[in-house]
């Protein structure tokens, strides 16, 4: 186990990246993003549950940072929660009348959505309570300073022998395209 | 205190990832169900990181920057999809949308 | 003293407290730059208010202190005993929250600013991905704010606001992105995202990355310069809290102190990203000249520059004294203006005394000190530099129309800074 993970908070003077107080900073963030998560799903008023959705994506992203992985989380926090989130509130403010926010705010099929995620919850409890045996319990101290080079490298290099995921970066960049010709054309008023 | 291993983050994924699944489930505002949407891609993404980190190289994380692109794309075309339908029909209440063609 | 206190100011550390782990000096330098940035913010409003009126040829405000030197603090203190009235209709928590959500956006980039080689709260190595990401949350405030304030012309000053700052953000994210190219022009071949490293490549490379491969690293840098003015709603990109248009756009319905943490938000926002755009253009903390005038002369020289500077300032405020009128009415005023120059004066021997003491090269306290005095004051110097040439902006030039602002960042600044982007590579490549 890396010797890193005590708990409490150690005075890692000269210790550089040694990770500082994990425990707090995990169920601080976890339960943060779980608790904005009942926020999304439950608010009646939509920015309510966009503002929500805001706190839980950074959450997350204080989670891809405990995880070693900065640029994960610097994605996140451009693409998700200053771009995704942005262009949710635009349609929000677009399409909001009144008279939503005052009737019920759950589906005619609520009970068998619920039943559904109930079975699902039950699955996931049994796969993480049984195969909990299977999972290596090792946790690997990813090196912090060269994570965004080696993603570049995987992205961009050469395909075959360093970049395995040129070709996928090339075919996203064309999904994004087509999304943007896509969302364009749906909502021009005149073609 | 118990050291905080891979199994944590993967708790919270599903929880999150339940959550999701509960809002796109069970709302009726069409734009929440998006936002569930983007709850359940953000647990698989905290997965894929928290996998990445197990087994020590970054194929996760450059797995989950390609979920946020796509995630992105969707959230355009789905929200576009959205505004044309609310243009035509004056809702965004997912029990009246519910014919193909009127 | 507790070891956990002093094993940072060993010095054998030369990291910033974040990176070495030190919690009690990042949350020091925290407060320290919070302080700091209000501080500012205060002379800045000060500044703008009497730069104005000299460029419109009338005074400024002269009543509130000797040459209305205190201001800023009679209207803060104006801003704060104010009723606070929220709209009837209006959502409370979203309207309570949405100048919360633009403040810290615009504090929190202040994180990752290098003042220093080892003065910045945390050397983050996803530093500009950060500050990016960071500034691009204070558009949720902008939008929440409109939309919480229930009434049409805040909805449609949010809307134009926020779409025009999204717009820029782009043009900005290439810049940013031309000049990250060159810190990998070196040579291991890799560059960095970090602040502070940024502003270590340009040491090394000898050259202001504003003059490198001229004029790529000046036309990206005017992108830059020309995008954070439009990021920050300021003129002449201030459409969206235009007086005259829009009854002040997204902030009409706010009053008294969230009003005022509004306008803490936007010259805090500023700030942050004039200090980006000098520490990734200008040299960050460098001196002027580093190579072309090396000699430890020359050093010397350069380090009395932060006690000349107060001097000079505490020798104006001194013949201002001098000159106010005789009458007993100004007697407070002319008393006030003198100790105000006394306490400039005072600074400035300060800085004098350390800038003697420390001329040496060594590791003494005293040149420390000196060292790290020089690379704040240089990098603030940029950034004041920075934020007269707002004001200078916003005196000169007229405002744009919003089809007109919007059509310069998709079909003029966008194309631009993709064509120094692929430049730069290509020369980058080419002289490598």
């Amino acid at each position: 186990m890396n010797p890193g993970m005590t708990a409490g908070l150690t005075s890692a003077v000269n210790a550089g990246m040694t990770p500082v107080g994990t425990p707090w900073f995990f169920y601080v963030l976890a339960g943060l993003a779980v608790a904005s998560g009942v926020a999304v799903i439950t608010r009646r008023n939509a920015v309510h549950s966009a503002l929500a959705l805001i706190v839980t994506l950074l959450a997350v992203a204080g989670l891809y940072l405990m995880l070693y992985a900065p640029f994960v989380a610097g994605v996140q926090i451009i693409v998700y929660a200053g771009g995704i989130m942005v262009l949710f509130l635009f349609v929000i403010m677009l399409v909001n009348i009144d008279r939503s926010s005052k009737e019920r705010q759950f589906n005619r099929i609520w009970p068998v959505g619920l039943a559904a995620a109930c079975a699902l919850l039950a699955l996931f409890v049994s796969t993480i309570a049984k195969g909990k045996a299977l999972f290596p319990d090792r946790l690997m101290t990813l090196p912090e300073s060269s994570n965004t080079q080696q993603i570049a490298t995987m992205l961009y290099g050469e395909a075959g022998k360093m970049g395995q995921y040129t070709f996928a970066f090339e075919i996203a960049s064309l999904l994004l395209l087509v999304a943007i010709l896509g969302a364009v054309i749906m909502t021009k008023k005149k073609i | 205190m118990v050291p905080i291993t891979t199994l944590h983050y993967l708790v919270v994924a599903a929880a999150l990832f339940v959550l999701g699944v509960i809002g796109v489930l069970t709302r009726r505002n069409v734009v929440i169900v998006l936002m569930s949407i983007e709850l359940i891609l953000n647990a698989v993404n905290l997965n894929l990181v928290a996998f990445s980190r197990m087994w020590g190289n970054l194929h996760g994380q450059v797995f989950a920057i390609f979920i946020t692109v796509d995630a992105a794309a969707e959230a355009a075309v789905g929200l576009g999809i959205l505004i044309s339908f609310f243009r035509n029909k004056e809702t965004i209440n997912v029990d009246e949308i519910d014919l193909l063609k009127w | 003293m507790p070891n956990f206190i002093m094993s940072y100011l060993d010095p054998k550390v030369t990291v910033t407290p974040g990176s070495a782990g030190n919690q009690f000096w990042a949350l020091m330098y925290v407060l320290i730059i919070f302080a700091g940035v209000s501080v500012a913010v205060i002379c800045m409003n000060w500044i703008e208010r009497k730069a104005l009126a000299h460029f419109q040829v009338r005074l400024g405000p002269m009543r509130v202190g000797p040459h209305g030197l205190l201001q800023p603090i009679a209207d803060a203190v104006k801003l704060m005993i104010k009723e606070d009235i929220i709209p009837a209709e209006a959502d409370q928590f979203v309207f309570w929250i949405a100048p919360m959500i633009g403040l810290l956006a615009a504090f929190t980039v202040y994180t990752v600013i290098p003042f220093g080689p080892s003065q910045a709260v945390s050397d983050m190595n996803i530093g500009i991905l950060f500050m990016l990401g960071v500034s691009s949350l204070g558009v949720l405030g902008i939008v929440v704010a409109g939309w919480a304030s229930n009434s049409h012309y805040p909805l449609i000053g949010a809307l134009r606001s926020s779409a025009q700052m999204v717009s820029y953000e782009v043009a900005m994210g290439l810049a940013v992105v031309s000049a990250i190219l060159m810190t990998s022009l070196n040579a291991s071949g890799t560059g960095t995202l970090s602040m502070i490293g940024i502003v270590q490549a340009q040491q090394q490379q000898g050259v202001w990355f504003i003059f490198k491969f001229f004029p790529l690293g000046f036309i990206a840098f005017v992108i830059f310069a020309i995008a954070m003015v439009a990021e920050t709603n300021r003129a002449p990109f201030d459409m969206a809290e235009a007086e005259s248009e829009l009854t002040a756009g997204y902030h009409t319905e706010y009053s008294g102190l969230r009003w005022s943490l509004f306008m803490l938000a936007e010259y805090a926002a500023m700030i942050a990203v004039s200090s980006i755009a000098v520490a990734l253009w200008l040299g960050g903390w460098m001196r002027p000249f580093p190579n072309l005038l090396h000699a430890p002369a020359w050093d010397f020289i350069f380090s009395l520059f932060p006690g000349l500077t107060f001097g000079g300032l505490a020798a104006i405020a001194f013949v201002e004294a001098v000159r106010m009128p005789t009458q007993s009415f100004f007697r407070i005023q002319r008393i006030g203006l003198a100790v105000f120059a006394a306490l400039l004066g005072f600074i400035a021997l300060l800085l004098l005394v350390i800038a003697v003491a420390g001329r040496s090269a060594d590791m003494s306290v005293a040149a420390r000190f000196r060292e790290g005095i020089d690379y704040v004051y240089w990098f603030v110097l940029k950034v004041a530099g920075f934020m007269y040439l707002f004001i200078w902006y916003r005196a000169t030039w007229p405002r744009y129309r919003f089809d007109q602002l919007m059509k310069i960042g998709w079909k003029v600044m966008l194309p631009i800074s993709l064509g120094v982007l692929v430049a730069t590579a290509i020369v980058g490549v080419i002289f490598s």
